[in-house]
């Protein structure tokens, strides 16, 4: 038997936040955007301890400034291949600098820094990232798929695609159209 | 330059000791901080893997052509063991046939390496798969869809 669930990661990831800080009873307020503000100093031991316990959900926690604002970014990255529904029109680089309040300069240096590729690389991985998803989840047709995505061309997406997978769009799908029917027999 | 203190673990079943010594030379030369862990036929390999006390590693290179436990035996065992479902794996292989690259990705393969025939090459290749993966593993990019052929 198959049944589907739907399920807001959000509210999910809140409730076990709640749980474990109470588990371990720290005073806290959950603020928006994954921020946490303790109202007591925690001590060593226990910031440590629920450290391994939140990572088991795969939530980290995150106590270093650069990478923070390494995650930040990645996070207005994300949303901003996500959840627009058209990437925005103005330059990548303006956009990013306007929404972090940081130089660009400033950006693509700590990132380029700390994350072993460059921001210019990392938004092509997330934007093929999400065309797979179109392609495989939503069964977009390439050019729809360049449309959504702002590409000139068709084939300027295809060959985006393949200079990151190393395979053309219609064999990746090939591939997981495959692997579906395996797990299903 | 980079100051990561968690390392990459990565592993590598080969049985020509030669490869293997190359190998070891070009992740050496990597910037990226890394753990490797070298076997010498795919049997050694399953049977660390399985030990209830090892590390798994984030990526593992498989050649195809091994004695005891080849390099498809072992994508397969792998992939059938849900514990081992985060490991990434990239399959060496002489081939740069489209069937061949498609079959190992349809048998589970994250990676396709065309083994690269000089040193220069081999280093540019590693450089690109460990790189490709560490974005991988830390953005949390859904790694069922998670094909690289180089």
């Amino acid at each position: 038997m198959k049944l589907y669930i739907k399920y807001d990661i959000n509210q999910a990831c809140r409730v076990i936040l709640q749980e474990q800080l109470e588990k371990f009873g720290i005073q806290y307020q959950l603020l928006d955007l994954g921020e946490i503000e303790f109202k007591e100093a925690i001590p060593e031991e226990i910031y440590s301890q629920l450290r391994e316990a939140l990572k088991k959900y795969g939530i980290e926690m995150l106590d270093n400034q650069k990478s923070q604002l390494i995650q930040k970014i990645k996070d207005t990255i994300v949303e901003m291949v996500y959840e627009k529904d058209k990437l925005p029109t103005s330059t990548i680089s303006s956009y990013l600098s306007d929404k972090l309040n940081l130089s660009y300069g400033y950006i693509s240096n700590i990132f380029s820094e700390h994350t072993y590729t460059s921001i210019e690389n990392y938004i092509i991985m997330q934007k093929i990232e999400r065309a797979k998803k179109l392609i495989i989840e939503d069964g977009l047709t390439l050019t729809e798929v360049s449309y959504k995505l702002n590409y000139s061309s068709v084939a300027h997406l295809s060959g985006q695609f393949k200079k990151t997978t190393g395979l053309t769009p219609s064999m990746f799908k090939r591939i997981v159209d495959k692997r579906r029917n395996m797990t299903k027999e | 330059m980079i100051k990561d203190k968690s390392p990459i673990n990565i592993m590598l079943a080969d049985d020509d000791e030669d490869d293997r010594n190359f190998f070891n030379d070009a992740i050496k030369e990597l910037k990226i901080n890394n753990n490797l862990t070298v076997f010498k036929n795919g049997r050694e390999l399953m049977d660390y893997l399985e030990h209830p006390n090892t590390i798994l590693p984030h990526i593992l290179f498989l050649d195809l052509n091994m004695p005891s436990k080849n390099g498809n035996e072992c994508l397969k065992e792998i992939r059938q063991n849900s514990k081992f479902k985060d490991i990434s794996i990239a399959i060496y292989s002489t081939s740069s046939a489209e069937k061949d690259i498609e079959e190992t990705f349809v048998g589970g393969a994250n990676i396709y390496i065309k083994k690269p025939n000089d040193f220069t090459n081999l280093k540019k290749v590693l450089k690109e798969v460990v790189n490709i993966n560490w974005q991988f593993h830390t953005s949390g990019l859904n790694k069922d869809t998670f094909f690289f052929s180089i």
